[in-house]
């Protein structure tokens, strides 16, 4: 702006340094340096940077991260999403009932899930805007309705609550491997090879190495973290989606469509759970009834981290990746460190009152006001 | 700059509790004990009693970790946390196969030692090439109680399963049924985890169904409830009841004839045998040549005097 040809009296003069505090990713930025730089000093010898070490918390980070980016663009869009925790065991379990039970071929039960829960997800936010009730007691009653069919389904069924032998069904297919495999393993077999990352000592697998591709997961995570910053900062539709959250009768008075971008983005939400969840069964092999407690406050958590607003209209996907690889890193750091797991929760509390307030800051500078 | 200064807050906090770790390592061996229970399930308690006071006796390092939620998936990925790590042994419960196997054979093939203790089957540790199992066979444990109350008369039975997302457990319901010799159908209910639900379900099914005779709780979680209900509709002493684990109340029970027996799969001996074991295993290259059965061990009202002194500590 200062560089504008004739100073326009207008405009308000921001400093270059002003400006780049007020971006929703700088809590996030800030906060991912200061917890690599602690666990680097702290947990150093711990195997927490070794090759394996790695891949643990970047594949935990990256499960944050694919529920983050659709809670991150729902809240955006003013909305919330508790169901995303049941969505995923929910997901989860569809997949091993149409695979497994049923016997279809894995990539027809996985695309038949994601149509359920697309449509799902649409469900959600068709009550949510027809109706006008906060869509927290909206996905709230979804939390409950999702987990007991997940439950009462494999129950009645199979009279089990864990479905295994996804793995088995799914060897082969082409759909399922775009969600369970792994890529650059001939790159990490000659890693391996050269001695940078370590190999098996014994086993079947003796002189592979201990870390052999990249999880799909991982892939997937990366791809949504870009399709949702291009979709939010290089889109009409992106600017759409602030507008319903920022101030949807002033939107819907401009001719946006605020109904349609806030249930697309219960789609999309729904979208990145069953991503989450197809994810996680092709790797395990199994769906449990129990899967994907609570993960919807962890994903409102990486979300919040990261910098968005929970009033909506506020918020960047870079920011919530930030905010669940600091989840991640801390969730599993605090391990390699020797901490005692329960105060894993006191110390997520505090990063979070200490990002809530950060981003208090950040939004009274941004309003002005006081 | 206000905001700086929650940065540096930030930075502060998340330093603060790590200072305190380093300190707590010890000399000798480290073992990290994973388990699949919930924050919630006070249990483990005697686990984390089993692993601390073995640790101390063998002078080993000895950690404790489970997914706060109880998830499965997340259990899988502390495993390859702990294997990330390389302690010398890992201690694991086997909840699901499927989920499981992947990241403890990558732990073995790394070469740490592990044992499955608590849920699991002695064929499944041999599988992903643990070096023992140290539990109670669920579905064994369920079939002698069966046996048992069969020749105590028991012809049909009610099994109070409180957590019914947990396979494993549910076992116990189907041994039970099988050493009964009947259908386990609709015997096993799904009761969840709050005690007044519990209690009146209790109650409503007894009301609805007159002649069952037998009731088999599956942990303190439905066994108290159980003996409220009991208490309320008259049945208590009368009808015959036997539980899995123990806890003060089914202790009293025991005491009061409201129970019969309870049965006792001993946690602390699965805590605190694989450390002992593995520890001697590093040092001295001996390994008992067998699994060992924790349990079942039937707690009746003879002999209650031990189990009560240290009920929730060590048994």
């Amino acid at each position: 702006m200062s560089d504008a040809p004739a100073a326009d009296e207008r405009v308000k003069e921001i400093s270059r340094f002003r400006q780049a505090l007020i971006r929703p990713e700088l809590g996030g930025m800030v906060g991912t340096m200061a917890v690599f730089v602690l666990f680097f000093l702290f947990a150093y010898d711990s195997g927490m940077f070794a090759a394996q070490g790695v891949m643990n918390w970047s594949v935990v980070s990256a499960q944050f991260m694919i529920i983050a980016v659709g809670a991150c663009l729902l809240m955006i869009a003013g909305e919330f999403d508790l169901s995303v925790g049941s969505m995923i065991g929910f997901a989860g379990m569809m997949i091993a009932v149409f695979g497994v039970v049923l016997a279809w071929p894995m990539w027809m039960a996985i695309l038949i899930t994601f149509a359920i829960c697309l449509a799902l997800g649409a469900l959600n936010g068709w009550i949510v805007v027809r109706t006008g009730l906060p869509s927290f007691i909206v996905t709230l009653a979804f939390l409950f309705i999702l987990r007991g069919f997940t439950i009462y389904i494999p129950q009645t069924i199979e009279s089990k609550t864990i479905i295994g032998g996804i793995r088995d069904a799914a060897e082969g297919d082409w759909l399922g491997a775009l969600f369970g495999g792994k890529i650059g393993t001939g790159f990490f077999q000659w890693l391996g090879d050269m001695g940078v990352i370590e190999t098996f000592e014994r086993g079947t697998r003796q002189g592979q190495p201990v870390v052999d591709g990249i999880p799909m997961l991982i892939v997937w995570a990366i791809m949504l973290i870009i399709f949702g910053h291009i979709l939010l900062t290089r889109t009409r539709f992106g600017n759409w989606i602030f507008a319903a959250g920022g101030d949807p009768e002033a939107a819907r008075n401009s001719g946006v469509p605020v109904n349609r971008v806030k249930i697309l983005m219960f789609m999309f939400t729904a979208f990145c759970a069953t991503v989450f969840a197809t994810c996680q069964v092709m790797e395990f092999g199994s769906a449990g009834a129990d899967r994907g407690l609570l993960k919807e406050f962890e994903a409102i958590i990486a979300v919040v981290i990261g910098g968005a607003l929970l009033t909506g209209g506020y918020g960047s996907v870079l920011g919530a990746a930030l905010g669940a690889l600091i989840f991640g890193v801390v969730q599993q750091g605090l391990f390699f460190a020797g901490v005692e797991s329960s105060l894993f929760r006191v110390f997520l509390g505090i990063i979070l009152l200490a990002a809530v307030i950060l981003n208090t800051y950040i939004r009274r500078i941004i309003t002005g006001e006081r | 700059m206000n905001f700086l200064k929650s940065i540096a807050l930030t930075a502060l906090v998340a330093a603060a509790p790590m200072v305190a770790a380093t300190d707590a390592a010890a000399e000798g061996e480290r073992y990290v004990l994973v388990s699949h229970a919930p924050d919630s399930d006070t249990w483990w308690n005697t686990i984390k009693n089993g692993i601390a006071l073995a640790g101390q006796q063998v002078g080993a390092e000895v950690e404790y970790r489970n997914p706060p939620t109880g998830d499965i998936a997340d259990m899988a990925r502390i495993i390859e946390q702990a294997a990330a790590s390389n302690p010398d042994g890992i201690i694991t419960t086997l909840a699901d196969f499927d989920v499981l196997a992947g990241p403890i054979r990558n732990a073995v093939d790394q070469g740490i030692d592990v044992i499955i203790m608590n849920t699991g089957t002695p064929e499944q540790a041999r599988e992903v090439g643990a070096l023992m199992y140290v539990g109670q066979p669920e579905y064994d444990a369920g079939y002698a109680a069966g046996l048992r109350a069969k020749g105590e008369g028991v012809t049909k039975f009610l099994c109070v399963n409180h957590a019914i997302q947990q396979p494993t457990v549910g076992e116990r319901c189907r041994g039970y049924a099988d050493g009964l010799g009947v259908e386990l159908g609709d015997a096993m209910m799904d009761s969840g985890t709050d005690p007044a639900e519990i209690k009146n379900k209790v109650l409503a099914y007894l009301s609805a169904n007159p002649d069952v005779d037998g009731i088999l709780t599956l942990g303190p979680v439905s066994a108290d409830p159980t003996i409220a209900a009991l208490k309320e509709n008259g049945m208590a002493g009368d009808i015959h009841f036997g539980t899995f684990d123990l806890g003060e109340e089914i202790v009293k029970a025991i005491k009061e004839d409201i129970i019969k027996w309870g049965i006792d799969q001993q946690p602390f001996l699965q805590a605190y045998m694989p450390v002992v074991i593995l520890a001697n295993w590093d040092r001295y290259g001996v390994l008992p040549g067998n699994n060992i059965n924790s349990g079942p061990g039937f707690v009746t009202k003879a002999g209650l005097e031990k189990v009560e002194k240290y009920a929730g500590e060590f048994r």
